[in-house]
């Protein structure tokens, strides 16, 4: 059972991808469909049989690594958290696959794409189910690497092909952070098997490290060393600027990866360590800044943006945020519990916005949109259910999660949860306007299309709304189908002994006890923004455009997206070549074969030259010479005998 | 139990063909393909012998196994010693491997003077598995030396257009070392009155001499790796080299400095080992940035591979210096990796050089549309090299890093950026050569790969794999004569291993 839930994937990636050609693009379709819901079904009953009965247990396959006392398998751990993400995972990425059958009906490499969206799925499922930190790195480099082929999946496009170098290299990055944080692991612990590090972290608490020199508590170096790579995956700011670039794959993609699942591997893994974090206060405290100042930043950029799925993508990128300043402040069953809704809602407006962008012969910008919700109802009722979920208006998914965030970040009482906590309302008054912003531009107000495109614009086929639908029943239900297992009475049960929670951090506790005020201020601020959009979008049309007439600066500022682009390749990409070429030309090319080799060579030559000359064919030359070391033999022979 | 020699056997199995090669007569024509048909059966057979040879092998041994000696040089109390351990065995399979793959990659690629062609190669692979089962200093020189006459001739003969610079700068360089070398072991002749390897791995070396002995093999081994600063005869080597040329120069040649480490340097110089690791971590660690932000710079894709076979060699030297379990696995295992995917990365040039002839990158793009067999392979090859979990590459890498990381955490942290740099300039490499739009119509009228490629790749294909998911078949076999190494080591210096773990 777990196998087939983890494994099948895999098979229809590998039928789809090597045989592809051979069996044709249905066929393809067909086999990878059909193993995904297996897979799914499969999971399903794993939820019910680990989560909600309590049996916990762990696969173990074959070993992998063993070297001296470094013994790593290959083996499928199912505990609750990781059947919480399997499930999520498989349910989501068989909407996707389905979707995607309709939505790349006109690519010439459906195959290809359906046997990459079935790999990805089996490497993001061997990072959730991983049971040590090798094989948390297999899946959390496949999915990387799946992510930078679906990227730049259609390769004729430069931008494309750039963009997935971007996102591979951006988080090789992060993964460099993770590896070394692995290693100390591995120092510290000497194994890297969880059970027996988490096992082990009482005694080692106290320990120092150094580190490049410095002398570090050890956990707290762990932690740090982790979260880079937690930073990389899941797009928090510093290592960002892969995630917009992102959204040059296709829009399926954009949603299973870049929205639901491998962008949350870096909350997941956070809380899978969590009997780690719990020790490492200094370094939780700088998550929830992080994710924090994420939350926000990512949402003033999202205001000015005009590409539907860059204003989606920096949604996402800002809910990330709020999921890891909920880990800051020891709210992990929080996190988790927006992580899973998050996934409904907005795997269901990328695919929503996906419908939007078919119905326009591709066309992705809001500014040629307008007028649309007559012509395609369904989806336009479908981007609404998304969006009132993503805004957190009562009763929609993420209501229930993000409120449960914003009051355990209040609730942990000190500055920075605090600080954290106004971020996050501030976020979430922008997140309602550009979320309506969006809908206003692309569905309402007069056509901006030309007329060609307009006449085509059509509602999808049934194979791609029957995912939708999925999809917005979670994003309608998930809230408080999951509200008690995930963060209310009944959590600690639930999780078991999956998350760990020093005593009295429990901030989820200390949530369900805050002022009135807490609770209701991000649902006001939401309305409050849907209303600003609806007045500036709907009513006063002309004022957005005085608007960023009197703030031009701050607008351009926001436009450009902090210019993080622009100073990374300054300091990045530009002297990196820049050292390469001088370090080939001038430290290989003059310094080492200049005065090595070639100079050698020169030498050998010039003398040889030289010698050449000696040789001039005249007998007293050589009669001259001989006498010269006669006279030295001679000479050297009466210094050494009478010494 | 193998009771003939076996040994002795493999090795001079190609040179038999070569012999026979050389009688071959009759018109141009039937002597290039008897030439090429009896190289290949003669690589296929002592591939054969050799895998013959590992499952006779024991796998939980320590020692040499298939011990072979004879009188030599008597009055000089010198012999002729073959024997093999868990270090040698897959350097001598790597080999014979790699062999009848060259052979069949120069099957078309080569049209003048097959017959030496081939004649050279079969003399190289003598001279290789001569060096990789010696057991006798003198004897390892004579084929360590020997391994360079074949090359040499191949670069120089079967090369580029600036061929001969090339030969010679490769010659220059080895050749320093070599000399080196010699004076070396005449000292260590001259102290110990045998040149027995065994023997001298149990020999208390003075403390002043292990260090010049050392200094001495550091330059001819260093060479060979190559390490940092004198690694700029590889990039002209590999570029002028013919394609075989190049897979048997990445796949074995460069493998024969690493080799050198672990059967000399570390045990008959343990304590000169430890008093230049610095210096040894400090070029490793200048190898791997170095030579990733050069690579990153180039226009050629030969260069440019061949830059990132220095940086992924130092990962090798690093590992082998931190005289850790999971370093020396890990360096053994990067060897191997390195061993497979260099060797396929130049194959992957071969093929796209054998259709346009032109080793620059701006000549390709869009590869994919016309060759998609030839870019889903130069694609896992090209992965594996970035050292991705599930390829041969991460294996090695995160070994010798973990084996790194406790001794030194520096020169982890800085040889890790390599790993960040290899990612970028193997994937822009890929792009520029493959994706994007296909225009030129050179090179839209290129084929994909035949089944005589697909042929060449295929196991190398399965090992990357193999290798990547179920590395214990080779960690295992390795394991003890490792071990070994590091505990003669310690014994050496007064370490205690149980003390190495506590941070």
């Amino acid at each position: 059972m777990e196998t087939i839930a983890v494994l099948s994937p895999l098979l229809g990636g590998l039928i789809a991808g090597l045989f592809g050609r051979l069996i044709g693009d249905k066929a393809a379709n067909m086999v990878t469909c059909l193993l995904m819901v297996v897979a799914t079904a499969c999971s399903v009953i794993l939820f019910k049989n680990v989560a909600l009965e309590k049996a916990p247990h762990i696969v173990e396959l074959f070993t992998w690594i063993a070297s001296g006392k470094l013994n790593v398998p290959w083996a499928l751990r199912f505990d609750q958290l990781a059947v919480v993400m399997v499930v999520m995972v498989n349910l989501v990425s068989c909407a996707v696959h389905i979707y995607s059958v309709g939505y790349m009906s006109h690519d010439d490499a459906r195959a290809r794409f359906m046997s990459y969206l079935s790999l990805f799925t089996f490497a993001m499922l061997m990072l959730v189910t991983a049971d040590n930190f090798a094989q948390l790195f297999f899946g959390w480099e496949g999915v990387g690497l799946m992510s930078y082929l679906l990227i730049g999946f259609w390769n004729k496009k430069d931008s494309a092909n750039n963009a997935a170098i971007k996102a591979f290299v951006m988080n090789r990055i992060g993964d460099f952070g993770l590896a070394l944080g692995i290693m100390a692991v591995f120092f510290l612990f000497g194994t890297l098997n969880y059970d027996a590090v988490f096992a082990d972290v009482v005694n080692k608490q106290d320990v120092a490290m150094i580190f490049l020199g410095h002398e570090f508590n050890a956990i707290n170096l762990i932690c740090a060393l982790l979260f880079v790579g937690a930073m990389g995956k899941s797009a928090q700011l510093g290592l960002h600027t892969w995630l917009p670039d992102a959204m040059e794959g296709p829009t399926p993609v954009s949603a299973l990866i870049h929205a639901a699942t491998m962008v949350t591997a870096g909350v997941f893994m956070v809380v899978r360590m969590s009997p780690l974090y719990e020790f490492a206060a200094p370094v939780r405290e700088f998550i929830t800044v992080l994710g924090a100042l994420t939350a926000f930043v990512a949402a003033t950029i999202a205001l000015t943006q005009f590409d539907i799925k860059r204003v989606i993508a920096y949604s996402t990128m800002s809910q990330l945020g709020y999921m890891f300043f909920a880990l800051g402040v020891s709210a992990y069953g929080a996190a988790m519990f927006h992580l899973f809704t998050h996934a409904f809602f907005k795997a269901l407006l990328f695919l929503g916005a996906g419908s939007v962008i078919h119905a326009m012969s591709g066309e992705q910008d809001m500014r040629r949109m307008g007028g649309l919700y007559k012509l395609i109802p369904t989806t336009y009722t479908l981007m609404w259910i998304g969006n009132l979920a993503l805004a957190g208006i009562p009763f929609f998914a993420g209501y229930y999660s993000k409120d449960m965030i914003l009051e355990a970040a209040f609730a942990s009482g000190d500055k920075i949860g605090h600080f954290a906590y106004w971020m996050g309302i501030a976020a979430a008054l922008m997140t309602a306007f550009y979320s309506w912003r969006l809908l206003f531009l692309t569905f309402h107000g007069k056509p901006r299309a030309d007329k060609h495109t307009m006449e085509h614009v059509h509602e999808s086929p049934l194979v791609m709304m029957a995912p939708l639908y999925v999809l917005a029943a979670g994003a309608l239900g998930a809230g408080w189908w999951g509200y008690e297992l995930f963060v209310g009475e009944s959590r600690i049960a639930f999780w078991g002994a999956s998350i760990f929670i020093n005593a009295g951090q429990d901030s989820i506790m200390e949530a369900h006890h805050v002022a009135k005020w807490v609770k209701l201020l991000p649902t006001l601020v939401g309305a409050a923004g849907i209303l600003l959009a609806y007045i500036l979008y709907m009513q006063a049309t002309n004022l957005p455009g005085k608007i960023v007439q009197a703030f031009k600066v701050v607008h351009s500022f926001l436009y450009h997206k902090w210019y993080f682009d622009e100073l990374y390749h300054i300091i990045g990409v530009v002297p990196a070549f820049f050292i390469g070429d001088k370090l080939w030309k001038i430290g290989d090319g003059k310094i080492i074969d200049g005065m090595g080799p070639d100079a050698i060579a020169a030498g050998i030559a010039s003398s040889s030259r030289g010698t050449g000359k000696i040789q001039t064919g005249y007998v007293f030359h050589y009669a001259f010479a001989m006498l010269i070391g006669v006279v030295c033999f001679i000479t050297a022979y009466l210094f050494i005998a009478y010494r | 139990m193998i009771t003939f020699p076996i040994l002795s056997l493999m090795t001079f199995l190609p040179l038999l063909g070569a012999l026979l090669i050389m009688t071959v007569r009759g018109d141009e024509e039937s002597v290039a393909a008897n030439a090429r048909s009896v190289a290949l059966v003669t690589s296929l057979l002592t591939f054969a012998v050799s895998v013959y040879m590992y499952m006779g092998f024991d796998q939980s041994s320590a020692d040499f196994q298939m011990v072979e000696k004879y009188d030599w040089l008597p009055g000089f109390n010198i012999a002729y010693k073959m024997g093999v351990d868990g270090i040698s065995v897959f350097f001598i399979l790597l080999s014979t491997l790699l062999t009848p793959i060259c052979i069949l990659a120069s099957w078309e690629s080569i049209q003048k003077r097959i017959r030496e062609y081939m004649i050279a190669f079969l003399l190289l692979e003598t001279m290789m598995l001569g060096m990789f089962a010696a057991l006798d200093l003198v004897l390892f020189y004579v084929f360590f030396e020997g391994v360079l006459l074949p090359m040499f001739v191949i670069i120089g003969v079967w090369g580029g257009q600036r061929r001969v610079y090339a030969a010679f700068k490769f010659f220059l360089y080895t050749l320093l070392g070599s000399v080196l070398m010699l004076i070396a072991i005449l000292a260590l002749y001259h102290q110990f009155g045998t040149t027995d390897i065994p023997s001298l791995m149990q020999m208390d070396v003075p403390q002043a001499l292990q260090r010049w002995v050392f200094l001495a093999f550091l330059a001819s081994f260093a060479v060979k790796v190559p390490m940092w600063p004198v690694h700029t005869w590889l990039p002209d080597a590999h570029v002028e080299a013919p394609t075989a040329g190049s897979v048997i120069l990445a796949g074995v040649l460069l493998k024969m400095g690493g080799y050198g480490f672990l059967r000399l340097s570390l045990p008959i110089l343990p304590q000169a080992s430890e008093y230049f690791i610095p210096l040894i971590f400090s070029l490793s660690v200048i190898a791997v940035i170095y030579t990733s932000l050069v690579a990153l710079a180039q226009e050629d894709m030969k260069k440019l591979i061949a830059y990132s076979s220095v940086a992924h060699m130092g990962f090798v030297t690093l590992g082998i210096f931190t005289l850790t379990t999971q370093g020396l696995q890990g360096a053994m295992f990067q060897m191997l990796s390195h061993g497979v995917v260099a060797a396929a990365l130049f194959l992957c040039v071969g093929v796209v050089y054998d259709r346009l002839h032109t080793r620059e990158i701006r000549r390709y793009g869009g590869l994919v549309k016309n060759m998609p067999r030839y870019a889903t392979v130069f694609m896992i090859f090209m992965l594996a090299s970035v050292g991705l979990p599930g390829t041969s590459g991460f294996v090695g890498e995160f070994l010798v890093l973990l084996g790194a990381y406790q001794v030194h955490t520096l020169a982890t942290f800085l040889a890790a950026t390599g790993v960040v740099l290899g990612a970028a300039y193997m994937l822009y490499l890929y792009k520029r050569v493959v994706f994007g739009e296909l225009i030129k119509a050179d090179v839209k009228a290129m084929p994909d790969i035949n089944l005589r490629e697909m042929a060449i790749f295929a196991p190398l294909l399965a090992l990357v794999f193999w290798m990547g998911i179920y590395p214990s078949s080779f960690l295992n076999p390795m394991a003890p004569a490792l071990e070994k190494v590091i505990a003669r080591y310690n014994d050496a210096n007064g370490i205690n291993p149980q003390g190495e773990m506590q941070p």
